[in-house]
């Protein structure tokens, strides 16, 4: 194993080290969807190109959102806004795990002194129409990443296997810089002439959007928009394969999925005013569930998704 | 003879699969091998984390060389035929020999099956065995199709003979065959070449692997007792998390940790659900004050500072989880302590759905409230503190705790009702209104608690009775022959005689209701009334049906008028079925409960398990079991004479037309009989009646054996006959002798 480098510093030092660390290994390092989502998996680059035939590898961090965890800032480790670094290789190399070993060196986890397990945890997104087996990876008994081999995504089988890793940035790096309070974490280092803290980035936001997540969104300008992301999507996926002003063959997946991602999110904001019944619940799942197969239907018609002129 | 070894490499394979993993490998490729000609010694399979093994010993070198016989057309068939018959077996025609068969010259072909050497019958077997390996859940990576537990990456697969070991070659889906391995994931991830089985073994604890898991479950017991004893501490048994930590690691190594003191005042089952579920910590209990102080946790290496650094993480993320855990704790006990108390969560439950069609959980909780009500007197329980206990034995399920902790229902709900400053009969009727959960788990013997556990469990039987979700073969989603299991126990292991007829009509009408929109509760609580009095089955139940015809919709009355009365009769022959289950396991014969459930009064199961129990008792003895043959020689003439002479033979046998010794005797014991029978049969003392009938065999057997009931004489036949229906109806005051094999 390679020599175990310096003991980063910073959180930003922990997110440079992994995007160095993922470039290394042959990953484009792609930045985050300019969307709300609530986990990596939802970024284009995970979601539609773990699917079809075309070789992918890429990693980024994606801000994630879950409303219903904001807690104004005040909870140790939860929060409605947070970092997810994600890696998606396909196909799967064979040695995954190691070059997954090899990203938490990367980060200043000795391998020498830590216990570090795989231990099982099947992931499901019922959203997305997708699962895959995998694991959670134990760090002295602390939850690190989500390993995931991809079996299916937004009801297609997936061939090849896609390999997901998914960290959650904040967690992580809290546990290797030894931090019991998300928001005494250092952002920056802490030598800088101006140090910022995670506080100092992200306390007031914390505040203001769970305010807003919880009591103040207005609620049926979020089910409007869900239910316009929900028509627009489908529109768009009903136009012709062919583009009549160019004529060429550009199925829009991307706008569409973008659409899905949409409404997704307007659920999520929802579901924090609380005004989704348990039975509703699964009924609007459903929804974004065919919003997100019929992109999958809809990419996998394309050049990235696999298509080719012979074929067809 | 050679041995095989056989080793299956992978990515972590789940703790939970491992087990019945190697059992399956050494199953499929045991089979393989025999049904191959290749016979064995004996075979043994491991698992680890990360590998499958299986060792063969003493299996033959090669198949046993065979000749198989074909029997083929006749010998004048055509040419065709027998053409077609030698490429099918292929043979040639000197192959064929002619024999002489009662159905004329038949063609027979000698086929010599040659034997085939072990690697070859091993690689066949081995890579149908990867191929078709019955995992629970499996997954492709990469690019291949190969279906595994999770990436597959080598197979070592080695025969041992005196001349060395040799590999035998195959591949599955690119992964070759070898004689190699590797050690533990991070202390010895060379590669190691294998010679034998022993040396598989021994190489593979130089690289820091145990390879058996029950060496590694006794490693991981004796270090933690011993651990935990030095410091006068004991560990908490749990054979289960025992048996998954085994599976977690390769090299086991204990350590003991400390809870931080912020955290000792948790009641100790939140603290090892907490450990247990989330980290997977074994609980270290002080036995002086039996509360959890500390935990041992199970590393899967050594480090350079003994476990130091691993400890703390493992600290430092405990005291996380519960630090939320207290936060559960102490924003449950506000709720209860507060003013509107645990009212508040059965109000939340108000948007919990039960089933969606028998509503809402707390319209559930209505229902069971009003049968612990109507159940309490049966049980000696008091009505109003029985229907209190219902109301808030599930509110629990709204709490944070249990929302975190599913598996601590009820449990909570005790804590919460004794800080909410209930009694506690009603504080543990919440623990306990969801007992028995297994056929070995606790009844409840306090009177609320069997008030509200009753009521739990007919409620869910007739709700899903009403709605047809009855369980089928092998699926119970909703678990329904534990909850009538529950019932039985209840009842009869608390000797509680209740009638369930009238409880599960009223029940089924309710949870009918429930499904239906126009049955308003006022039609409900006239129609309860009258199955109280009547029971379904009363003409009753048909008036207040037509009475309520014109403001209910046809159809319902119909679901009503016809439904109810029937599914209550199939939900009560549900239990009867599952009470044979339950006695047939405290060895009472099907045929006795049959006999016993023909009698009146069979809803009150306790009754009817008392009948059982003296009817088979009896007949364990040699009068009873005789004096089945002679009731049933009795009942079969009687029932013939009934036949014949269209009348029934019920009444006045009289003593002065006995012509024989035998005869009076028999008149005398029946009389002696009856003057015990009687009484005890008031007093259902099923036992006394029983042996009294029991001593009737001997002036039962002397009668037939001396007396020809049938006579000539038309007056003394009438007189038998009837001196028989006295037998008939003595004997059948406790259980239907008729229907008891013998």
């Amino acid at each position: 194993m390679s020599k175990t480098p310096e003991k980063p510093r910073s959180f930003q030092s922990i997110i440079l080290a992994l995007q160095n660390y993922w470039a290394a290994q042959g990953c484009a390092v792609l930045q985050p969807y300019d969307m709300e989502v609530g986990a990596g998996t939802f970024h284009p680059a995970t979601t539609l190109r773990s699917l079809g035939t075309q070789p992918w590898a890429a990693a980024y961090v994606q801000p994630s959102r879950r409303p219903t965890d904001g807690r104004y800032g005040e909870n140790p480790n939860r929060l409605q806004h947070y970092y997810q670094y994600q890696v998606l290789i396909k196909p799967s190399p064979p040695n995954l795990q190691e070059l997954y070993l090899g990203s938490l060196e990367a980060i200043g986890i000795d391998m020498e002194m830590h216990d570090i397990r795989f231990v099982e945890d099947d992931w499901e997104s019922p959203t997305l129409g997708a699962w895959g087996l995998g694991w959670e990876v134990w760090c002295d008994g602390m939850e690190v990443s989500q390993f995931t081999y991809f079996q299916q995504v937004g009801g297609h089988d997936c061939h090849p296997v896609s390999g997901e890793l998914t960290y959650g940035l904040e967690r992580l790096a809290m546990y290797v810089l030894g931090v019991d309070h998300v928001m005494d974490m250092p952002f920056n280092d802490p030598g800088s002439p101006i140090e910022l803290t995670y506080a100092d980035v992200f306390k007031q936001t914390e505040e203001e959007y769970a305010r807003w997540n919880f009591d103040t969104a207005n609620t049926e300008v979020l089910l409007r928009q869900f239910e316009e992301a929900e028509a627009h999507c489908k529109a768009i996926l009903d136009q012709p394969a062919v583009d009549p002003k160019t004529g060429k063959r550009i199925i829009m997946a991307h706008p569409a999925y973008d659409q899905c991602i949409k409404a997704s999110h307007m659920f999520n904001l929802l579901d924090a005013r609380g005004v989704i019944s348990v039975t509703e619940r699964q009924a609007y799942i459903g929804r974004v569930r065919t919003l997100a197969k019929m992109c999958a239907d809809a990419f996998v018609q394309t050049r990235a998704g696999g298509w080719t002129e012979d074929a067809a | 003879m050679p041995d095989l070894l056989i080793e299956l490499f992978s990515e972590e394979i789940p703790a939970r699969m491992q087990t019945r993993a190697a059992e399956d490998l050494q199953k499929m490729i045991t089979n393989g091998l025999v049904e191959a000609g290749l016979t064995y010694a004996s075979a043994a399979a491991f698992s680890t984390p990360r590998r499958l093994a299986l060792t063969v010993e003493g299996m033959l070198a090669e198949s046993p060389s065979v000749v198989e016989e074909r029997k083929g057309p006749k010998a004048d068939a055509p040419e065709k035929a027998i053409e077609g018959f030698l490429r099918g077996a292929g043979v040639s025609r000197d192959d064929l020999e002619e024999r002489e068969t009662p159905k004329g010259k038949i063609l027979f072909a000698k086929i010599n099956k040659p034997g085939r050497p072990a690697t070859e019958i091993v690689a066949e077997v081995l890579e149908h065995t990867i191929r078709h390996f019955p995992w629970p859940k499996s997954m492709r990576w990469g690019n291949g199709s190969l279906k595994w537990v999770r990436p597959l990456h080598s197979i070592l697969c080695i025969i041992v003979s005196e001349d060395g070991a040799e590999v035998v070659p195959m591949q599955v889906d690119g992964i070759e065959s070898g004689n190699t391995t590797s050690g533990h994931r991070f202390l010895a991830p060379d590669e190691i070449t294998i010679a034998s089985f022993d040396d598989y073994e021994a190489k593979l604890k130089r690289a820091k692997v145990v390879l058996r898991a029950d060496e590694r479950a006794e490693t991981i017991w004796h270090d933690a007792t011993n651990m935990a004893f030095a410091s006068g501490l004991e560990v908490v048994d749990d054979a289960g998390l025992l048996a998954e930590v085994s599976g977690l690691v390769e090299w086991p190594v204990v350590l003991m940790g400390r809870i931080a003191d912020d955290f000792l005042g948790l009641p100790p089952e939140v603290l090892q659900t907490s450990m247990k579920e989330h980290q997977k910590f074994f609980s270290v209990r002080n036995p002086k004050t039996g509360r959890i102080e500390r935990f041992v946790t199970v590393a899967n290496r050594t480090t350079a500072d003994e476990g130091a650094t691993i400890l703390a993480g493992n600290e430092k993320v405990l005291s996380a989880r519960l630090a939320d855990a207290k936060f559960f704790w102490e924003n449950d006990l506000r709720v209860a302590k507060s003013d509107a108390g645990m009212a508040t969560w059965v109000k939340a439950l108000e948007n919990v759905t039960f089933h969606n069609k028998l509503g809402t959980q707390a319209e559930l909780i209505e229902r069971m409230a009003v049968l612990s009500r109507e159940l309490a007197p049966m049980v000696g329980a008091d009505p109003v503190q029985a229907e209190r206990a219902a109301r808030v034995a599930k509110a629990d399920l709204s709490s944070e705790m249990v929302y975190e902790f599913p598996e601590l229902q009820g449990l909570m709900g005790r804590y919460y009702a004794q800080a909410a400053g209930y009694p506690d009969a009603v504080a543990a009727a919440a623990e306990e209104h969801y007992a028995p959960l297994g056929p070995s788990d606790d009844v409840p013997t306090a009177p609320v608690s069997m008030a509200v556990a009753l009521a739990e469990k007919i409620d869910k039987l007739t709700g899903f009775w009403a709605i047809d979700e009855k369980p089928t073969g092998s699926k119970d989603p909703f678990a329904l022959r534990r909850a009538a299991l529950g019932v039985i126990r209840i009842l009869v292991e608390n000797d509680l005689s209740v009638p369930l007829d009238r409880f599960i009509g009223a029940q089924l009408v309710r949870n009918k209701g429930q499904a239906h929109d126009d049955i308003h509760d006022g039609l409900i609580a006239d129609l309860v009334a009258e199955i109280a009095h009547h029971g379904v089955f009363g003409a009753a139940f048909r008036t207040i049906m037509e009475k309520a015809d014109h403001i209910l919709h046809p159809e319902t009355v119909e679901k009503l008028e016809v439904q109810v009365p029937h599914k209550s009769g199939d939900l009560l022959s549900f239990l009867h079925d599952r009470l044979k289950v339950y006695l047939r396991d405290q060895g009472v014969r099907h045929d006795v409960i049959d006999a016993c459930i023909a009698m009146p009064g069979n809803d009150d199961l306790t009754l009817l398990v008392k009948r059982a129990r003296a009817l088979s008792e009896t007949l364990k003895t040699d009068d009873g079991e005789n004096l089945i043959q002679g009731f049933k020689r009795a009942n079969n003439i009687l029932s013939q004479a009934e036949e014949a002479d269209g009348v029934e033979y019920s009444y006045g046998a009289d003593i002065k037309f006995a012509e024989t010794d035998e005869e009076k005797a028999l008149f005398k014991a029946l009389d002696a009989a009856e003057a015990v029978i009687a009484p005890a049969m008031e007093k259902q003392d099923f036992t006394t009646a029983m042996s009294a009938m029991a001593e009737l065999r001997g002036p039962i057997d002397a009668f037939f054996d001396a007396v020809q009931v049938n006579s000539d004489n038309a007056t003394v036949r009438r007189n038998r006959l009837n001196l028989l229906s006295r037998i008939r109806t003595i004997c059948t005051s406790v259980a239907d002798l008729a229907r008891v094999d013998g």
